[in-house]
């Protein structure tokens, strides 16, 4: 077995046992609320028997570990429970409202990396002078204002005053694209219309950059810090010595052994990304997961709640084990490395 | 302690930080002074000057009931402090202590703390406070308690590692030698070490908790009205955007300065206490 693919192993079994744990954590959580759900969910003019018949088919008169065994039983078979708030199953629910919100993020965890790098390495290579400490600002502003805060401000100033972006929503309404996957920017590709593709991605760009903004900041302010400790290493002075340009010095040599603590806090602030999303999607009307999951929340819809929980964590966690992955890859300390 | 202080002005990044936290702890705490409208902080309606915009006597304009903005700022900078530090009061002592523990006992006590700080760290902390204050009813207690319940496991982590370096320290093994207590080890021997780094970290958070309360409460999950929120003002203005750009700006701007503030500050003593990122 080859070390990457052991390491992948040990990260899955690791990251299966704090899934098991988030279950168990948020099954708590669901189950101390005061109050009884069946009567929440029934409203207050159910009859005694309605909510006795509600709390039999939800087993919530069962000792709580036969309770989470229930869960976990239902669980294996992918059924998260009906949501009573929509009275339909919690996975399609989720299956409906998700892809939008995937879609926001992972373009705004491309713009983390895309943006926050490059700044990261330019502020490195001219630190002390005015681009670093222009950049260091600017990334200190983008972590220092919650996403709802850009999100508002982008909208007024390029929605509203230059009305150059939509103010809301995922698409124009006069294209009608056939849902393949969800994804807007593929399922346009795939229908073959180029003019309803333009349309979603310019919908994208205010609230995947107001999403990314914190992370830009967070990213470029690691590559900084990481690449100024590189910059004292033996092997920085004699890429000097040899004469090669700056240039070189701090993108090849500067800044490939940075890359690694810079991936892994990404993969972590990935969680950031999937919390402050129901953030940005309220401000740009985004019909992502945001609104079910506030709703169901305020109306303490356990079966929602959990679901959408559960469904969040694990993203996090795939997330970082593909973080991982890509480490592995990169370092040849670890690529390398044999069996021992 | 006057050096760190000399250090701090002399730079001028740090010094606006100095300055912002200032402006932010001296309005918090002097409000009931400096709000020309103090009564506003309540569920008072004022319909004559409803939805002004910014100009004299409303610094900020007024909201859609006819409260000063301004005023209703102040006093809402006194709840997201006080709750910042009722967090950390909470969140530190918990994290600290169980970090230390995992940290230097090691073997199964490492094993079972350090997967259950993992199982906290891998529920978004947004996503994890927002559930439990659904679940819970909204008040300013509920939320404290939320936000602690999602930041302890960070110093658990920080302290993890702090004191999976220390322990192998000559001073550590020279008090063990002398047969000091785990106890004391621990907490005489190590627990010191990782204070620069525990309150640096702790400055950063004063920002971000506010940051964390303000995302709550704009969601409709946190401080209830009519009491005074920052993220809350954002949401019901967001309503009224562009017309009326004040209710939503001046609050946004508000958490910007503070959490911008100690930002700044939190940078500076990492640098003047030597913590590494």
């Amino acid at each position: 077995m080859s070390p990457v693919v052991r390491l992948i192993l040990k990260r899955l079994g690791i990251s299966l046992i704090v899934l098991v744990g988030v279950s168990m954590l948020i099954f708590a959580i669901a189950r101390v609320i005061p109050g009884d759900p069946a009567r929440i969910a029934l409203g207050p003019n159910a009859s005694a028997e309605q909510v006795e018949a509600l709390r039999e088919r939800l087993h919530l008169d069962e000792p709580l570990p036969l309770q989470y065994a229930y869960f976990i039983a239902d669980l294996a078979q992918g059924d998260l429970g009906v949501s009573l708030y929509t009275n339909r199953p919690v996975t399609t629910d989720i299956a409906q409202f998700l892809p939008a919100t995937l879609e926001l993020i992972i373009v705004a965890g491309l713009m983390m990396i895309m943006i926050g790098l490059p700044l990261g390495v330019l502020s490195a290579r001219y630190r002390g002078a005015w681009p670093d400490n222009a950049i260091r600002i600017v990334a200190m502003l983008g972590v220092s204002a919650p996403s709802f805060v850009w999100a508002v401000i982008l909208m007024l100033i390029f929605a509203f005053f230059l009305p150059l972006f939509p103010i809301a929503g995922r698409i124009a309404d006069s294209f009608s694209v056939p849902s393949v996957t969800g994804f807007l920017l593929i399922d346009t590709l795939l229908a073959g219309d180029i003019r309803a593709f333009g349309n979603a991605a310019w919908h994208l760009v205010l609230p995947a950059f107001a999403l990314a903004l914190s992370g830009i900041g967070q990213a470029a302010r690691l590559t900084r810090a990481n690449m100024v400790e590189t910059y004292d290493r033996p092997f920085i002075e004699m890429a000097r010595s040899y004469g090669f340009p700056e240039r070189r010095i701090a993108n090849r040599y500067a800044f490939r052994p940075s890359l690694i603590p810079s991936l892994t806090i990404i993969g972590l602030d990935f969680a950031a990304l999937l919390g402050n999303a129901f953030l940005v999607e309220a401000v740009f009307a985004w019909p992502g997961l945001s609104r079910y999951g506030v709703a169901v929340i305020l109306r303490k819809d356990l079966n929602a709640i959990v679901g959408t929980v559960l469904i969040i964590s694990a993203m996090f966690l795939i997330v970082n084990i593909v973080v991982d992955l890509l480490i592995a890859l990169i370092n040849p300390r670890i690529r390398l490395s044999q069996r021992s | 302690m006057k050096r760190t202080a000399a250090i701090l002005i002399a730079n001028p990044l740090s010094a606006l930080g100095v300055a912002l936290v200032a402006l932010v702890v001296l309005s918090a705490v002097f409000a009931d002074f400096i709000a020309p409208f103090p009564e506003h902080r309540g569920a008072v309606v004022d319909f004559a000057n409803f939805n002004k915009a910014p100009g004299w006597p409303y610094l900020f304009g007024t909201d859609l009931v006819g409260r000063d903005l301004f005023s209703r700022v102040i006093y809402a900078y006194r709840i997201s402090l006080m709750l910042g530090i009722v967090v950390l009061a909470i969140a530190v002592p918990i994290g600290v202590t169980i970090g230390l523990v995992a940290g230097y006992f090691g073997g199964w006590t490492e094993a079972v703390l350090m997967r259950i700080t993992d199982v906290f760290l891998s529920i978004p902390p947004l996503v994890l406070a927002m559930s439990m204050m659904g679940l819970l009813e909204p008040t300013l207690t509920n939320g404290m308690l939320a936000v602690t319940a999602m930041w302890w496991p960070w110093y658990t982590r920080l302290v993890y590692n702090l004191t999976r370096g220390e322990k192998e320290e000559g001073y550590v093994l020279a008090a063990e030698v002398i047969g000091a207590s785990r106890l004391h080890v621990v907490f005489r021997e190590i627990l010191p070490n990782c204070v620069p780094a525990v309150l640096t970290k702790m400055t950063l958070d004063l920002g971000f908790v506010i940051l964390i309360a303000s995302s709550l409460s704009f969601l409709g999950l946190g401080v209830q009205p009519p009491t005074p929120d920052l993220g809350s003002m954002v949401a019901d203005g967001a309503k009224y955007l562009p017309d009326s750009w004040w209710l939503t700006v001046f609050p946004g701007m508000a958490i910007l300065i503070a959490v911008f503030g100690f930002n700044l500050l939190g940078d500076a003593l990492r640098e003047i206490l030597g913590v590494d990122q």
